[in-house]
């Protein structure tokens, strides 16, 4: 099991969309205001007062007298003035009648006497009643209500207070008015019933003369020393809202109280509270309250919508507003570290979540954005670990990266030497496989360039940092990689590695000590003559996410870009919350779809040139069309025209690229004749036009794939012909993925039609 | 794929080998352990099977993903 529930339970708990809006947190009896506005904006007004209803007992009433704590921290005084939510709820309960419910609870043997048929007492009672219970309420007066009479006419008409409190007699309680209590009628009351309920304001006249010097009463669960007494907790009457919930909350106590239950156990959030949802009001046009034109009439109705429209409608989703992956699957991370987990756990049954897992970037920004830090590519990351050791994690995710880490460290790339005419190394540069893919001429360029400025030996060593292992969760792979690369270092006497790639240098960072960048290295050093091509102008800088806790890194290359008389603009995310290209985390291998929208979602952040010092951020950007240069166009100032759209270098043409690039330096260099290719295959001349290049970048198959495919279909003969056009079409399958291609024999050599694959395997005698 | 329709649409492919026409037989399919019958166009004489760029980015890549979640 990847994750223990309590560990679960810590990371969910970090994530704080969840918690209640201000106003909902500082209500005292925490009515959804945020779900009452966009009742009001979207007009259900009968949706509206259910969302008052369920927390407010008489909302006719409530609704006009209330005296709105929930405005004093309404996040919209932030940014203009705070929603009039007091106007709202008597617009809401002025223009719909309340529909009264047939409320069928099981009726309870237990008895409540609640004197006094104020807010309290009628709070209590209401709720009680509710409950089942079996409630009296006594009240002095000739009628219910107490000092809910004394409010204006015109605020609270009388016919409401009747018809509001008419749910009363619906809910069986047994009203006695004109009724006083005594001291001695309460020793009777309390002999009579299971309980009784003074519903009267502490250290009130009325209380004092009832409790005498017994009048003691507990803030937090309205107990009095008297046992089965209990009374008002708050002084005064003056607020309302704090008067209802001072009855809800001896309600809550009575009904624990006569079940047996603690009285005290979590009660944390009955009182008003402070919310830990973060709500980022910046950028949000401040806006005034919309004014009333009648002020006694209340909110028009189109005046209602636009107040209610005002709402900010509070929620934090900081990580989800700055990542299209949290976007895509239309949620925030506590759900969905629930359904990791959950995903993980299961036992028999499709796992739904594998696709979500493989697709996050695990580049951290969620993290650096996070109010509480909460990292989903960290839990992301795990679970693929855990599925890769349960033999779970779904071939096809990452099977094509794997294989291309595979040939950047076999022969045909991996080189360790130390520079020509040494026999020792002060340095190593590790350029790394991606720079080497789209530019082989820029690490040359940028080798020459470091031999000559740096003095006491500069190896060279190509191969794969490891970094598609790490992602794809296959921590064997990983170790074993590094431990090649650990004994190749060693061999050249331990130099200080110079890493060109971001990923390389995230990958290398805890394991090579001295471990720096190039361009921490070359912000120090005379940078190369650029001849006449000095561009200057402005340029939007693309963080690579593996240099987010790097700001030397990230220093040095504004610093680089300033030498070299650029201005540099920053992106809306960047430095420690700057956004992946997609690459990171083999996003674009395991959902290649999502991948295209997180690049042209960062390539539409400015219209400016962007500058990027990762090769893949640069090249996913370049196919999308952006204008994009790496660093070293710019630092070599190269026809920086053509640099700037150069398309990316596809799959098959990096691996050749890769290829080359050893076999050159090792003859140019090294002067050692390089080893010739194996592979009667490689032999077979192919014809692709730009369709069918397009066709195998997309479906990840390589030159190398259909020249197999061709040579064994026409050495066997094990191939379908088409009389029709002549066209043949064969298989190969060279290890898990079996290719198709479809092909046509011409002078110069094979015309490539069409090609895809399948993973599954054929099992007839004549076919594999 | 069980449940694929059976491929009745003549096909202009025969087979290189022998220039036998292909028809509908059982074969056999495999991917993670899991094994199952389906009716696929093969040469009879030769054994040798066609796998359709329909069939392969179709039915069987939403089987093979399938059988991955498993």
């Amino acid at each position: 099991m990847l994750m223990e529930q309590d560990e679960l339970k810590r990371e969910e708990d970090k994530c704080i969309q969840e918690y209640p809006p201000a106003c909902t947190a500082g209500c005292p009896i925490h009515v959804d205001a945020r779900k009452l506005m966009l009742d009001i904006q979207k007009q259900d007004l009968k949706s509206a007062l259910a969302t008052l209803q369920k927390k407010q007992p008489f909302p006719g009433i409530i609704g006009r007298i209330c005296d709105h704590p929930c405005e004093d921290v309404c996040i919209r005084k932030d940014v203009g003035t705070t929603i009039a939510i007091s106007a709202l709820e008597r617009f809401c309960v002025q223009n719909q009648t309340a529909t009264s419910k047939k409320m069928k609870v099981p009726p309870k043997s237990q008895t409540v006497a609640v004197v006094g048929s104020g807010l309290r007492g009628l709070t209590a009672a209401y709720d009680l009643a509710k409950k089942g219970y079996k409630v009296s309420l006594f009240e002095k007066a000739d009628c219910l209500g107490g000092n809910l009479w004394d409010f204006p006419e015109h605020q609270l008409p009388p016919e409401v207070i009747v018809e509001e409190l008419s749910v009363l007699n619906r809910l069986s309680i047994q009203i006695q008015l004109n009724t006083k209590i005594t001291r001695e009628s309460l020793a009777k009351l309390r002999e009579e019933f299971d309980v009784v309920y003074l519903g009267l304001a502490e250290r009130s006249n009325d209380v004092m003369e009832l409790l005498v010097e017994q009048s003691w009463v507990d803030q937090v669960t309205c107990v009095t020393q008297i046992p089965g007494l209990f009374s008002g907790s708050i002084v005064s009457n003056n607020s309302p809202i704090k008067s209802v919930a001072d009855g809800r909350k001896a309600a809550v106590s009575i009904d624990r109280y006569l079940q047996g239950v603690s009285l005290t156990g979590s009660r944390e959030a009955e009182e008003p509270y402070e919310t830990k949802l973060y709500v980022n009001t910046k950028g949000i046009p401040p806006l005034a309250a919309v004014q009333m034109k009648d002020e006694i009439g209340g909110y028009t109705p189109e005046e209602a919508v636009q107040e209610a429209g005002r709402c900010l409608n509070c929620q934090c989703l900081e990580c989800v507003k700055a990542c299209i992956y949290m976007q895509e699957y239309g949620s925030y991370p506590k759900k969905y570290l629930r359904q990791i987990y959950n995903n993980d756990s299961i036992v028999m049954g499709l796992r739904q979540g594998n696709k979500m897992i493989n697709s996050c970037s695990l580049c951290g920004q969620c993290a650096a954005i996070c109010p509480q830090g909460l990292d989903l590519g960290k839990t992301c990351k795990a679970t693929r670990e855990s599925m890769v050791s349960k033999g779970k994690m779904p071939p096809s995710a990452h099977d094509f990266a794997l294989r291309d880490m595979a040939f950047n460290n076999s022969e045909e790339f991996a080189l360790t030497r130390h520079q020509p005419g040494y026999n020792h190394s002060k340095y190593v540069f590790f350029p790394g496989c991606q720079l080497s893919a789209s530019s082989p001429e820029q690490v040359e360029k940028v080798y020459a360039y470091l031999s000559e400025k740096l003095s006491g030996g500069v190896a060279l060593m190509l191969r794969c940092c490891g970094a598609p292992a790490d992602w794809a969760g296959d921590q064997e792979l990983f170790q074993n990689s590094l431990q090649v690369m650990v004994e190749q270092w060693e061999s050249l006497g331990k130099p200080q590695l110079i890493v060109a790639c971001s990923t390389c240098h995230s990958m290398f960072r805890d394991k090579f000590p001295e471990l720096v960048s190039l361009w921490e290295l070359m912000a120090d050093l005379e940078l190369p003559d650029r001849g006449s091509n000095v561009s200057g102008g402005k340029v939007a800088v693309q963080d690579a996410c593996t240099t987010r806790h790097e700001p030397i890194i990230q220093d040095a290359v504004r610093h680089i870009l300033t030498k070299l008389g650029y201005e540099v603009e920053e992106l809306p995310y960047s430095k420690e919350r700057t956004k992946c290209c997609g690459f990171g985390g083999l996003t674009s291998f395991a959902n290649p779809e999502l991948a295209g929208q997180i690049v042209e979602e960062r390539i539409s952040e400015s219209t400016t040139d962007y500058v990027a010092y990762c090769a893949m951020c640069r090249d996913n950007f370049a196919a999308k069309g952006k204008r994009t240069f790496h660093l070293l166009d710019l630092i070599f100032g190269t026809n920086l025209e053509e640099a700037a759209i150069r398309p990316r270098v596809g799959f098959s043409y990096r691996h050749e690229n890769r290829a080359k690039l050893k076999r050159k330096l090792l003859h140019s260099l090294w002067k050692e004749a390089p080893q010739e290719k194996e592979g009667a295959y490689r032999t077979i001349n192919l014809l692709l036009n730009e369709r069918i290049l397009e066709i195998m970048e997309e479906r990840r198959i390589l030159i190398e794939d259909i020249q197999q495919v061709i040579e064994s279909a026409e050495r066997t003969g094990q191939k379908f012909i088409n009389p029709d056009n002549s066209h043949s079409l064969a298989h190969f399958r060279p290890f898990k993925v079996t290719f198709w291609v479809e092909y046509q024999p011409q002078e110069q050599g094979y015309m490539v039609l069409n090609v895809y694959s399948h993973r599954m395997e054929i099992l007839e005698d004549g076919h594999e | 794929m069980n449940n694929s329709p059976k491929q009745t649409k003549k096909t202009p492919w025969k087979c290189g080998k022998c220039g036998g026409e292909l028809q509908l037989g059982t074969i056999r399919a495999s991917y993670l352990g899991n094994e199952f019958e389906v009716e696929e166009l093969k040469c009879l004489n030769c054994g040798y099977v066609l796998i359709t760029e329909e069939l392969a980015l179709g039915k069987m890549f939403e089987v093979e993903q399938s059988l991955e979640d498993k």
